[in-house]
């Protein structure tokens, strides 16, 4: 081993272990069996042990983005309560490293605390009826108005709008520029008496998914993250980190899809078909390398080499997810013509495994949609990662408001 | 938890091998070489055994080799994968090897491991690990059979040969008649071996050899197949970015674009496998299930990358000019090399309990 591996591991491992001590020293003043949960929750942030690649002051130290599990791991094991992390995702994964990224000192001491610790749920008003992967269309639009811009416009798919208390949002604030120039990125309090919140029923019967009216809506020139017309780099940001969390998780083998209809294959032996077996053995290798090729990633990343994979996995993914469910239902027979449950909901969590084969097989068909379609992600691979010619364009150089619409 | 990346050293490794490779295999050469008497390329395999020790990676120092892992053999077969180098490696630095390493024969071990000689096990390139196989009879000390499909028997100094009672018997290609048969894959040619009372020594007893040789050559062969579809996707990216057709280059149209960036993904997936392969094999953990995922993976990439450079081509990616060919050639062969996909789905069904009906 080099002298430099050496003194990398040393130094690693003694970092481990100061956090070690940081967490045990939380867990002495604050004990969680008799702490109330937020109380417990705020504690851990201001002991810098939220995300601890975060800076100091704002829920971290400043350490490797790695060293984040041996704190967890470590809190775990004291029967410490966790944020909730699957309620607060778009807040954690999405709005927490845009703040961080772009935002005044002020605006990073307001949201980030509040937004870990679980106070306070975010969504996001990002996209548009016209302006899906085409998101630089946007119509939204912000006029200012003194210290304020108001706004006004319609947003789609917005999960968690009906419980967030903040969003970020993108709308147009230059309409005579090419569009990409003419977007700003605001934070917008989602109890503003202009905002509008309309449940969207999808193809599973429940509805994840909101439409957002925004009418009037008034929004402090002070919460505009970042310059005025860089929205769209703004929500670059915003938008990698939504790949990297859809794509990116350590899973175990037969975590995923493949996970249920496995069981069911071994507990239902009279389901079993030679094609039905054909067909899940070759989705069952694909996805143990699907989940090899995430694991490699998160390699990849603790090794300091992120990669553009991060695209790659979320394309896998979202194939294997509906085939596998696909034919999970297939396999199910005459049950496969049965469904869970049609009623109306307004879930606050996706839940994949909770729910039937039907239910996984209609709602995968969102996987290949949300977060970038797959058209898309195969174009971001073929130009930026095999540096292939993008298409010739002709709404570059043109203002937003001489488009065709 | 499996090691998935490259070490410094093995990136290393890899660049040495690539240079050598730059240097004395180029297409060009390895085509004119599959139409001549000598369609191995001894020069090349003495610069790799000889010159860079890579014939005895894995085998241990105190029995002549490198003590080395299939992790840096696999990266060794990656470039000469991408080189479709003539050369015996996976057939005699890991499929002969690990056979000799089950059995009790440290001279041919040490011979293997220098590369003063070459070796074959006479199992036919076909066969799976766990599959079954011919023998040849044997009698005073003598065989007598036939075998075909024997990969790189043209150019092996000694057979190791699994005789019907059960032995596994060393025997020197010169007491054996070797006819060439007249192969798919041009750089990895086959051949029938007639054994017409050739002397042979018994050096261990066959099945646990062949199957541990097959499955290190199962496992490690995809990181062949890795090494094929990397260089044939490299290449067809880079030819499309250059060749104009209506006035553009041909790799900007979407159409194209897609086909390119899926193949990339089952690249970047089939390395994460033939990693794990590799992994599991020199760490012992897990390893059967590792090697059969690898495999059921691996083939379906490189036939689709192979197949794709000689679309995408176009016209010229269907001359034999052109070396496309030799890797769809080496891609399809490979794809039944040490047992088909298939044949690796059906070992998973029982080693992950996903039985048949």
């Amino acid at each position: 081993m080099s002298e430099e591996t050496t003194e990398a591991i040393t130094e690693a491992a003694s970092a481990a272990a100061e956090l070690r001590r940081r967490a045990q020293e939380l867990l002495a003043a604050h004990p969680p069996l008799e702490t109330d949960q937020l109380d417990f929750l705020k504690a851990r942030f201001d002991a810098g042990l939220a995300w601890v690649h975060y800076p100091e002051g704002l829920g971290g130290l400043g350490a490797p983005r790695a060293l984040q599990a041996v704190v967890d791991a470590e809190l775990e094991a004291a029967g410490a309560p966790d944020n909730d992390p699957r309620r607060i995702g778009i807040g954690l994964g999405m709005a927490a490293p845009t703040v961080l990224r772009f935002g005044t000192e002020e605006q990073k001491q307001r949201f980030l605390r509040p937004l870990w610790v679980g106070e306070e749920v975010w969504c996001q008003l990002f996209s548009e009826p016209g302006a899906g992967s085409d998101l630089a269309a946007l119509g939204t639009r912000a006029v200012r108005e003194g210290d304020d811009w108001i706004v006004n416009g319609q947003k789609v798919w917005t999960s968690s709008a009906h419980l967030a208390r903040w969003a970020i949002l993108i709308a147009r604030t230059d309409p005579d520029v090419p569009k990409h120039a003419g977007i700003t990125y605001f934070i917008c309090d989602m109890t503003d008496p202009g905002v509008e919140v309309r449940p969207l029923r999808q193809i599973t019967g429940e509805a994840e998914f909101n439409e957002v009216f925004l009418t009037n809506v008034r929004i402090p020139d002070a919460h505009r993250l970042g310059e005025i017309g860089d929205g769209w780099r703004v929500a670059q940001t915003t938008l990698m980190n939504e790949r990297v969390s859809i794509g990116g998780m350590r899973i175990p083998r037969e975590g995923g899809m493949i996970g249920p209809i496995s069981k069911t294959w071994r507990e239902r032996p009279e389901l079993r078909t030679h094609d039905l077996h054909q067909r899940l053995l070759k989705l069952w290798v694909e996805a143990e390398v699907a989940r090899l090729s995430g694991e490699r990633l998160r390699q990849q990343l603790v090794a300091g080499q992120p990669g553009h994979e991060g695209s790659g996995m979320k394309l896998a993914f979202a194939r294997l997810n509906q085939e596998i469910s696909g034919l999970e239902v297939e396999l199910r027979g005459e049950k496969g013509l049965l469904y869970d449950d049609w009623t109306m909901r307004r879930p606050e969590l996706v839940d994949f495994t909770g729910r039937d084969a039907g239910y996984r097989y209609l709602r995968s068909k969102g996987n290949s949609i949300e977060g970038g379609t797959s058209e898309v992600l195969l174009n971001i691979v073929a130009e930026r990662v095999l540096g292939l010619p993008a298409e010739p364009r002709t709404d570059k150089d043109v203002a937003w408001k001489d488009l065709a619409r | 938890m499996t090691d998935l990346l490259y070490s410094e050293e093995e990136e290393a490794l890899r660049a040495a091998v690539r240079d050598l490779l730059t240097d004395h295999c180029d297409a060009a050469s390895v085509i004119v070489r599959t139409e001549s008497d000598a369609p191995h390329d001894l020069s090349l395999w003495k610069s790799l055994a000889d010159g860079m020790g890579l014939a005895g990676l894995l085998v241990p120092e105190a029995q002549g080799g490198q003590g080395a892992t299939h992790r840096e053999v696999a990266v060794v077969l990656e470039e000469l994968g991408r080189a479709v180098a003539p050369v015996p490696y996976l057939t005699s630095a890991v499929v002969a090897t690990e056979a000799l390493l089950a059995c009790d024969a440290d001279d041919l071990l040490a011979e293997l491991a220098s590369g003063r000689r070459i070796g074959a096990l006479a199992v036919s390139l076909s066969v799976a690990p766990g599959g079954s196989y011919k023998a040849v009879r044997h009698e005073n000390g003598s065989l007598h059979g036939e075998l075909t499909g024997i990969a790189d028997a043209a150019a092996a100094d000694v057979l190791l040969v699994p005789g019907e009672d059960g032995g596994l018997y060393a025997v020197d290609a010169g007491a054996v008649t070797v006819v060439p048969q007249v192969s798919l894959d041009l750089t990895r040619p086959l051949a029938t071996v007639a054994f017409d009372g050739a002397p042979a020594r018994r050096i261990g007893d066959a099945e646990p050899a062949v199957r541990r040789a097959l499955r290190a050559g199962a496992g490690l062969l995809a990181s062949e197949q890795l090494g094929v579809a990397d260089w044939t996707l490299t290449e067809t990216v880079r030819y499309l970015k250059e060749r104009k057709q209506f006035n553009r280059p041909v790799g900007g149209f979407q159409a194209l674009k897609h086909r390119l960036a899926q193949l990339w993904l089952e690249v970047v997936s089939l390395r994460a496998a033939a990693r794990n392969a590799a992994d599991a094999l020199a760490t012992g953990e897990d390893t059967d299930v590792a090697v059969a995922v690898a495999q059921a993976y691996a083939a379906s990439v490189a036939v689709h990358a192979a197949e794709e450079a000689v679309q995408l081509h176009g016209g010229i990616g269907m001359t034999w000019e052109h070396p496309a060919h030799l890797y769809l050639k080496r891609a399809k062969a490979d794809s039944i090399a040490y047992g088909t996909a298939g044949a690796h789905r059906e070992a998973l069904a029982e080693l992950v309990d996903l039985q048949a009906p």
